[in-house]
């Protein structure tokens, strides 16, 4: 079998004596673990301290069936900064990011359109559906390239408090400023009106099929508690488009070994670095003294004493459950406790023993190494928000899916198959009482008869299946209802308004506490561009040398 | 000596420029682009499908490339090793049977012809694979021995199974004993029922196998090897020129005419090259008897260095396409890229060049001028150049003996 990437307790150190660290970071997800390294590049000695047995947050391969390797919450990356890839020397520590190729979308009476990553081919494939299609995919794609290019800016730079004086913040201002001037007056238009926009509405302007609607709509509500006829939707679907793979926009890329390479990758470096990473320490509370962080309490008992104090953990959670309300200055806890962080994904990860075969796909090869999207229309992705409105989960639920191990070696046994799977919509509160087992396999049962639907002879495949709901995922991995952007990406929580007004420039409102999670700018996706932003702020303070390099600009 | 230049002579035909491989049935079912160009004669394909998807067969799973192109010749006669040995650089004296090397070889004035590799075959009996066509040098330098030159490039099908699963698949494949072959090392067995040889070698810096086989039977062998993808055992992809052109650059491996100029193709004064100007000197040995080139590569070698092919990693992710090189940023102009890729699996732009030293010494600080377009408007960035004294990318999977099982 391939490489082991679920080695437990690697990191584990004993030795805990009484040292007063320079950095804590609370969280061993990528974004912490990218924070760390880069702190510890600048001569910092920094400690990691991960509540669970295992690194990585929600960017985990994990091995729950001997021989197959899940990665069992993020499953697909696009939006990781190659700048810090390279930088880190990632490579050298096992990461490996393969592009992936084509998608099937599924509609609701079986049809079928299939995305290549060959234009000519797919030109062909939406023509099928309607000449006139074809055509305006062209213009979509060069509109969204368009809005894309301004928010990839801005990715691996700390956003601007609009309302300071600071210099530094007048320039960031006149920077975002010129930037959005350049766009054009009609443009800039557009793109306030885009912001607003529900992903089905925006699309409208374009299409005319309903299967090219929905497939292209889905990318407008995956980890948003928002349906595609939701104003913001249209937003959620640019942050899902403006990723690349080694300059593809738009591509998106699946990690050799399964999610965990990219944590154990970053770990890696971080340990090269000097850095230390704790597992089983999960944090009860966050010291502070005279209004300033000095460390942590593990839940052990164990104190930790640190210069600063980082958390990775989502904002909701940093503040109503690692905090004495007490310590926290006026309003931010009430800030913190309505931080809109929705859970509304669930994920099925399925070990198979063949490669399913799905009804109207040719035996193609874009096509088994790609994804299968589960769309059915705008009607039923819309119908299957109404189910979590009311809190249940869909009935009918859009799923993408993906089988990794259609073209990695390492995450199956030969002629074995593991396809991960997202379902939409799915509840962290259910109308009916709280998540039971039951209802756990019941949701679980729900996904799987979907896809049997389309793919015949899908259950005798079937060899072991780990089902996540909202509950399990914020149970292990700690994120709040389970969202897996630590907070949704709607315009009121995003750029100088992440994770709250104010307080978008990673410092928190105690000092010598910072946040690097997903929770801030530029938000979720597995990118490391929090974590790095962070440290940048991080350094400036402590007065050291930037360790964090520049990103990599394919825009100009 | 005797030389044996027959090449399937007197049955050309003016109207196909270019000749299909044994294998082209194959080749042409899989390619799906069309995207043809001329391999040494050959009709080959640049892509099959998808570029970055061929890039990672090799790199994460299993690639297959028809190799066949590839110019070979057969080395004989009481006089074979001595031959060999006043030919190439390097000291193959030592060379066993069923083992591999990489040569060189240099004119008088030490300047280098072409780079290859030797296979010993049977004892006395030995491949000579080169890029370009080599025929006439090797009968110029065969003068006075005795031995046969045979060219073979036509009369052996070869395939290239290259890539991390490339072990699993050929075993799944039927392929015995190759839990033993060592880097270099050549085997003969049987498959499907035909004999071939089977050697691990390539140009891709990963874990790979050669096949080897008459071309009768060149169907039934990629037939043989498909069929575990077809089993859904093992992803495979056939990989191109272009993917090939990669991971060669990824491993440090130059390219003859394209990084350096052939010495016997060079018309201007000082544009041929030596093997230390090329950075090649590790396959120069003094110590054996008298090869061609020695005397003006002695020479050379007591003088400082004036030029050295580097490998080079330019910061950024703009493209250094021809670019020039220059001691310092906007200083003193120093070199030119000559190839270059964006390496995917390490995220950077990596390059062969050629770079001038001064009085012996490489420049400090190496920056590009990059000339790119966006829509049609050019702009022009400067990036900072790194030398890379060894490979920019390895894996000890490459020389693991067993290789890791999938």
């Amino acid at each position: 079998m391939g490489l082991d990437t679920t080695q437990r307790g690697r990191y584990w150190d004993n030795d805990t004596a009484m040292k007063t660290y320079d950095a804590i970071i609370i969280g061993a997800g990528h974004n912490g673990l990218t924070n760390a390294a880069y702190l510890a590049k600048a001569g910092l000695d920094v400690l990691v301290v991960e509540k669970n047995d295992y690194i990585g947050g929600a960017s985990v391969s994990r091995e729950m069936q001997e021989g197959w390797i899940y990665s069992s919450c993020s499953y697909v990356c696009s939006m990781m900064r190659q700048t810090i890839h390279r930088d880190l020397n990632l490579t050298r520590h096992g990461l490996v990011l393969v592009p992936y190729l084509g998608t099937v979308s599924y509609g609701d009476r079986g049809e079928t359109l299939i995305s290549y990553t060959s234009e000519e081919v797919n030109y062909n494939a939406l023509r099928r559906h309607s000449p006139h299609d074809a055509d305006a995919m062209f213009r979509l794609h060069t509109d969204l390239a368009r809005y894309a290019q301004l928010i990839r800016k801005t990715l691996l730079r700390t956003p601007p408090d609009p309302t300071s004086f600071r210099p530094r913040d007048i320039k960031e201002l006149l920077w975002l400023a010129k930037e959005f001037w350049a766009l054009g007056e009609k443009e800039l238009y557009e793109y306030i009106r885009f912001f607003t926009m529900s992903a089905a509405d925006f699309l409208e302007d374009y299409f005319e099929t309903d299967l090219i609607k929905a497939a292209m709509a889905s990318a407008g509500i995956i980890g948003t508690a928002l349906g595609v006829q939701s104003p913001g939707s249209a937003y959620i679907l640019l942050h899902h488009v403006m990723g690349d793979v080694d300059g593809n926009i738009g591509a998106w890329g699946l990690a050799r070994g399964g999610m965990g390479a990219i944590s154990n990758s970053i770990a890696g470096a971080l340990k090269e670095l000097g850095g230390e990473v704790r597992t089983n320490a999960g944090v009860e509370q966050i010291l502070v003294k005279n209004r300033k962080a000095v460390g942590v309490v593990l839940e052990n008992g164990d104190e930790l004493t640190a210069g600063i104090v980082v958390s990775n953990l989502d904002a909701k959670r940093t503040f109503t459950q690692c905090m004495d309300k007490n310590d926290l200055p006026e309003g931010i806890y009430e800030k913190a406790k309505n931080f809109k962080i929705r859970g509304s994904s669930g994920k099925v990860n399925i070990a198979l023993s063949a490669m399913p075969k799905f009804t109207g796909v040719p035996d193609n090869r874009y096509v088994d190494r790609g994804g299968h999207n589960f769309v059915g229309s705008l009607e039923t992705m819309e119908r299957a928000y109404d189910c979590w409105k009311h809190g249940r989960w869909s009935d009918d639920p859009f799923i993408e899916a993906v089988i990794p191990s259609a073209w990695d070696p390492t995450v199956a046994p030969p002629g074995k198959h593991w396809m991960s799977n997202f379902v939409q919509y799915c509840p962290s509160k259910l109308a009916d009482g709280p998540w039971t087992p039951e209802k756990r396999d019941q949701f679980g049962q729900t996904v799987i008869d979907k896809i049997e639907r389309y793919s015949p002879g899908f259950k005798d495949l079937i060899v072991h299946m780990e089902i996540r709901t909202p509950h399990e995922i914020e149970a292990e991995i700690g994120l709040t209802e389970g969202n897996i952007f630590q907070g949704e990406l709607t315009i009121d929580q995003l750029l100088f308004n992440r994770p709250f007004p104010g307080y978008a420039q990673y410092r928190m409102p105690i000092k010598n506490m910072y946040m690097c999670g997903s929770s801030t700018h530029p938000g979720g996706g597995v990118s490391s561009a929090c974590g790095a932003n962070a440290a940048r702020e991080i350094l400036m303070d402590l007065k050291r040398g930037n360790t964090v390099p520049e990103d990599d600009c394919y825009d100009e | 000596m005797s030389g044996n230049t027959q090449q399937r002579s007197g049955q050309h035909d003016f109207r196909q420029v270019l000749q299909p491989s044994p294998f082209h049935p194959r080749v042409e079912e899989h390619c799906r682009v069309k995207n043809w160009t001329s391999w040494n004669g050959y009709q080959t394909a640049r892509v099959y499908d998808t570029l970055a998807a061929e890039y990672f067969a090799i790199r994460s799973s299993c690639s297959v490339m028809d190799l066949t192109p590839m110019e070979k010749y057969r080395i004989g006669g009481p006089d074979a090793l001595k031959f060999l040995n006043r030919l190439v650089a390097r000291d193959i004296s030592g060379l066993k049977p069923n083992r591999v090397t990489y040569v060189l070889w240099c004119n008088d004035e030490g300047k280098v012809l072409d780079d290859g590799t030797i296979f010993h075959l049977r004892q006395g009996e030995y491949r000579l694979c080169s890029q370009h066509h080599q025929l006439d040098w090797l009968l110029i330098s065969a003068l006075g021995m005795d031995v046969s030159v045979i060219v073979e490039t036509h009369e052996i099908a070869a395939l290239a199974v290259q890539g991390p699963t490339a072990y699993s698949v050929l075993t799944a494949a039927g392929f015995e004993g190759l839990d033993q072959l060592k880097p270099f090392g050549i085997l003969y067995t049987q498959v499907a029922g035909f004999e071939l040889m089977v050697s691990r070698t390539g140009y891709t810096g990963d874990l790979g196998y050669e096949l080897w086989t008459d071309p009768s039977n060149a169907l039934a062998l990629w037939d043989a090897v498909f069929e575990v993808r077809d089993r859904g055992l093992y992803d495979l992809r056939c990989i191109g020129l272009d993917a090939l052109e990669m991971v060669r650059i990824e491993a440090g491996f130059i390219m003859p005419a394209d990084d350096f100029n052939t010495a016997e193709t060079t018309v201007r004064a000082g544009h041929d090259r030596s093997p230390f100007e090329i950075g090649l000197g590790w396959v120069v040995n003094f110590d054996k008897p008298h090869f061609t080139g020695k005397q003006a590569l002695l020479r050379e070698k007591s003088r400082p260095i004036k030029r050295r092919l580097v490998k080079l990693a330019i910061d950024g992710n703009k493209p250094p396409i021809d670019s020039f090189l220059y001691d310092g940023k906007k200083g003193r102009r120093i070199g030119t890229i000559k190839t270059q890729i964006w390496s995917p699996i390490l995220k950077a732009n990596l390059a062969m060049a050629d770079v001038e030293y001064r009085k012996g010494k490489l420049p400090k600080e190496i920056w590009a001028e990059i000339y790119y377009q966006k829509e049609l408007e050019w702009q022009v960035s400067w990036a900072r150049c790194r030398i890379s004294e060894t490979p920019f990318w390895t894996h000890p999977r490459r020389s693991a003996t067993p290789p890791q099982s999938f």
